[in-house]
């Protein structure tokens, strides 16, 4: 199958999935805050570096009040993360694929964009806004659940399966890092009740509250969410988990040894991480190193797989590739730092 | 209430299915009948059931609207046919492979020893300011020395009966895939009359283009990698460029994903790495083909593709510089082509034409404006012509000023009224002007379509087809009226 094809397949998995889990984020914040009391609620500008667009959200000159974050981060066209420009690039994507992609996939996500733009008043609106961003996450559940019930397992399947697990690992490591070391100032004896509270939201935030509760047999703990969302080797959303998908999705490709070996590396510093014993800079380190390492995943994998336009002799005179344009508005390491 | 053929007006028109005397031509005897039994209504319904078809199957095309960008429309299709007999399509047949073999061969003489114009049939001026000729591909021999492999010709019937050739598409002509899909709606919705009527069938095409590209490929030791070069997403004949390539099992390739290396061979890139393309059927316009050659600004095509094709590396379909014949001025030689390569008279004759670039017939078309349809040579789409009886007198001033600034750039033609086929109109049979499109395939053996598109007018009188301009199609019937 052509380079251009699956690195189209790829990006329509990751922005499907970036869009679900910005739904997610944001459907949690705003829960928190409605639990957390006024003055320690951390507010919404965190959410904003989550999304690694913090430049182009100064840029706006807003107050940075709730209504400006949501606005931005769900329906704003001009950062390149919100959910409309998330689902936007996704249609882009899928727009090459009609070949390959479930027609009903394709009819889906385009009469959704549709209701999403005519209906994004909804979110801005608190009372309204669960609604909405309920319907994001099970719309693309639905997709998600329709690519995977019905496309030929053929190296298109494995590209979406790549983009997907990507980039839920990222989201993932994300949510953790965000609440971890940015929500909230440091633990303190009068915030321990909240403590919990906050934990909870995390794992809520990735529909992961009753599938920790099966697992973990425990109350809601740091150091046992920090295991569950990062390595537990049941949980889909866990960053481990997402790795080992990668990986045996990667596996019977051709030439995969080079992106295996970084893949491995990821795998294996997340495996070793020293979960309880870090404290909060400590685990905003560790996120960070394993964005990082999910990064390189990425860059190895558009360095072999996907259109370069180079062939060995020649150079080609042509413009950017997709990827080169699409990595600059992906949540890598660099957007963050 | 049926249907009532006598008010069905067809004032001094040919039309396809309604004869002289009010009664079905052989070719539409059982249609006619059919439709007869029906009333407006049972026929609207199966109009509607081929519109939600279409929109199921997914059969668009692509129009460029300032505001919103390129909008995917659904394909317009009247569900009333044109039907040929089998025996009028024979002949129709003969003439376009002749027509085909002419031009090739007139091609092929424009680029290497230009014996038709040192022997006097034409003067080479018009060679030289024709805008598709391209002088880079002079002395380069093309696999089977053909250069328009895909030809759509336009076919339009005068109101004495006559077939006439209105132009010949051979750059990239579109429209096949129109021709494949409203067969695939026209059986759903009419799936009686195939029953009865022997309709020759029309699926064949993308099995003869396959083989004739196929044909091409410089390496015969292996089964040829044979691909569709599409400009992207947003050209009008994506949805053809896809389908096409569905049909015949092929990649469908942007620019991008191939790469000339320093063997001159072609490579298309795939995750299984750089994988050598044998035959490119390539629906890019010369200008955008290789930057390398052509227009530097082009992102659409490949660098070094015009240096593979000329050292025989990788087959080009069609040929670059096919387009000289495509030129309306040189269509007004077409007849004495034939006559020259092939000894033969003219089959199927050209519409009559002034040639604007001859001051005596200029002068006569300047004189005549009001009468005449004067049409650009490089034109398509029946972008930026004057219907010379529609026009008002300010419209024919303008027109004379550019056409006496660049006489070359025209030719004028009168105007042929167009036969008419009967269209469903507000729940009513009404003429429309219809024209038809074959496409011949010409590689080792010359193939044509059975049939081909039949694109109609859908507005009252009007002669305007193109689909960009609100015309709609049909499916075109060859029906064997013998058995």
């Amino acid at each position: 199958m052509l380079a251009r094809v699956v690195e189209n397949v790829y990006w329509l998995s990751r922005y499907l999935e970036r869009a679900e889990n910005t739904a997610r984020i944001i459907g949690v914040n705003t829960n928190l805050l409605l639990d957390l009391p006024g003055g320690i609620a951390p507010g919404w500008l965190p959410l904003v570096d989550i999304s690694g667009n913090r430049a182009e959200f100064d840029a706006k000159g807003t107050k940075g009040e709730e209504r400006d974050v949501v606005q931005f981060l769900i329906a704003d066209r001009q950062n390149p993360g919100s959910i409309c420009s998330s689902l936007h690039s996704a249609r882009e994507n899928a727009r090459t694929l009609r070949e390959i992609l479930p027609t009903e996939a394709w009819e889906l996500l385009n009469e959704f964009i549709g209701d999403c733009t005519r209906n994004v008043d909804g979110a801005i609106n608190k009372r309204t806004r669960f609604d909405f961003l309920k319907r994001i996450v099970i719309t693309l559940q639905t997709i998600a659940g329709m690519l995977d019930g019905t496309m030929n397992r053929n190296d298109a399947h494995t590209f979406s399966l790549l983009g997907r697990n990507l980039e839920r690992a990222d989201m993932t490591s994300r949510i953790v890092d965000v609440r971890s070391a940015q929500l909230l100032p440091a633990e303190t004896p009068e915030l321990r009740p909240f403590e919990t509270v906050q934990w909870m939201s995390v794992l809520k935030s990735l529909s992961g509250y009753q599938m920790y509760r099966l697992k973990m047999r425990t109350r809601v703990k740091r150091t046992e969410v920090l295991q569950f969302l990062l390595r537990d080797d049941e949980f889909p959303r866990s960053c481990q988990f997402c790795l080992k998908q990668l990986e045996s999705a990667l596996t019977p490709l051709p030439r995969s040894e080079s992106v295996l070996e970084v893949l491995e590396g990821a795998a294996r510093f997340v495996q070793r991480a020293p979960l309880a014993t870090l404290d909060q800079p400590g685990l905003h380190e560790l996120i960070d190193d394993i964005q990082l390492r999910i990064s390189n995943v990425h860059s190895r994998l558009a360095e072999i797989y996907f259109p370069s336009g180079e062939i060995s002799g020649v150079q080609r005179m042509t413009g950017q590739s997709q990827s080169q344009r699409q990595t600059s508005l992906s949540f890598g390491a660099s957007a963050k730092s | 209430m049926k249907t009532d053929w006598t008010s069905y007006p067809s004032p001094g028109f040919h039309d396809e299915l309604v004869g002289p005397g009010g009664g079905a031509r052989a070719a539409g005897r059982q249609l006619m009948r059919y439709l007869t039994d029906m009333d407006g209504d049972e026929i609207a319904v199966r109009q509607q059931a081929a519109e939600i078809a279409i929109k199921a199957m997914g059969i668009t095309f692509t129009v460029y609207h300032e505001q919103d960008g390129s909008i995917d429309r659904a394909w317009p299709l009247d569900i009333i046919p044109r039907t040929i007999s089998r025996k009028e399509w024979q002949k129709i047949e003969a003439g376009l492979v002749q027509r085909a073999a002419a031009l090739n061969l007139f091609i092929n003489d424009v680029y290497h020893e230009q014996k038709f114009i040192k022997d006097g049939l034409m003067p080479s001026s018009i060679i030289s300011t024709s805008k598709n000729f391209r002088s880079v591909v002079r002395g380069i021999k093309p696999p089977l020395g053909t250069w328009a492999h895909i030809c759509g010709s336009d076919l339009i019937r005068d109101k004495d009966g006559t077939v006439y050739v209105l132009e010949d598409n051979l750059r990239v002509p579109s429209g096949v895939s129109y021709m494949l899909e409203n067969r695939q709606v026209i059986k759903r919705v009419f799936p009686e009359l195939f029953e009865s009527a022997a309709i020759l069938p029309v699926d064949d095409y993308p099995s003869q283009l396959y083989d004739m590209l196929s044909a091409l490929s410089p390496r015969k030791e292996t089964r040829p990698e044979v691909v569709v070069l599409t400009p992207g997403i947003y050209n009008s004949a994506y949805f053809e460029h896809a389908y096409l390539a569905r049909q015949m099992g092929c990649e469908l390739v942007e620019g991008r994903d191939l790469a000339v290396d320093s063997d001159d061979v072609v490579y298309m890139q795939t995750v299984r790495g750089w994988e050598r393309v044998d035959v490119i059927y390539r629906r890019i316009d010369d200008d955008f083909l290789d930057p390398e050659v052509f227009r530097k600004d082009s992102s659409l095509g490949v660098p070094g593709l015009m240096r593979a094709w000329a050292a025989g590396k990788v087959a080009l379909a069609n040929a670059p510089g096919a387009g000289v014949a495509d030129d309306k001025l040189v269509y007004t030689y077409v007849p004495d082509m034939i006559r020259y390569y092939l000894g033969e008279d003219a089959i199927l004759p050209n519409v009559p034409s002034w040639r604007c670039g001859e001051a005596k017939q200029l002068e006569h078309v300047l004189g005549n404006l009001d009468q005449l349809v004067v049409k650009p040579v490089d034109g398509s789409g029946g972008y930026g012509m004057l219907m010379g009886p529609m026009s008002t007198r300010a419209e024919r001033g303008k027109f004379a000023d550019s056409l006496k600034a660049d006489p070359r750039s025209f030719i004028a033609q009168p105007v042929v009224t167009l036969s008419t086929v009967p269209t469903l109109v507000n729940d009513r049979l009404e003429p429309r002007h219809v024209d038809l499109r074959p496409f011949i395939l010409s590689g080792p053996q010359t193939a044509v379509t059975t049939g081909g598109l039949t694109r109609v007018a859908l507005r009252k009188g009007s002669l305007v087809v193109n689909s960009s301009q609100g015309g709609g199609s049909k499916d075109t019937w060859v029906v064997d009226t013998d058995s």
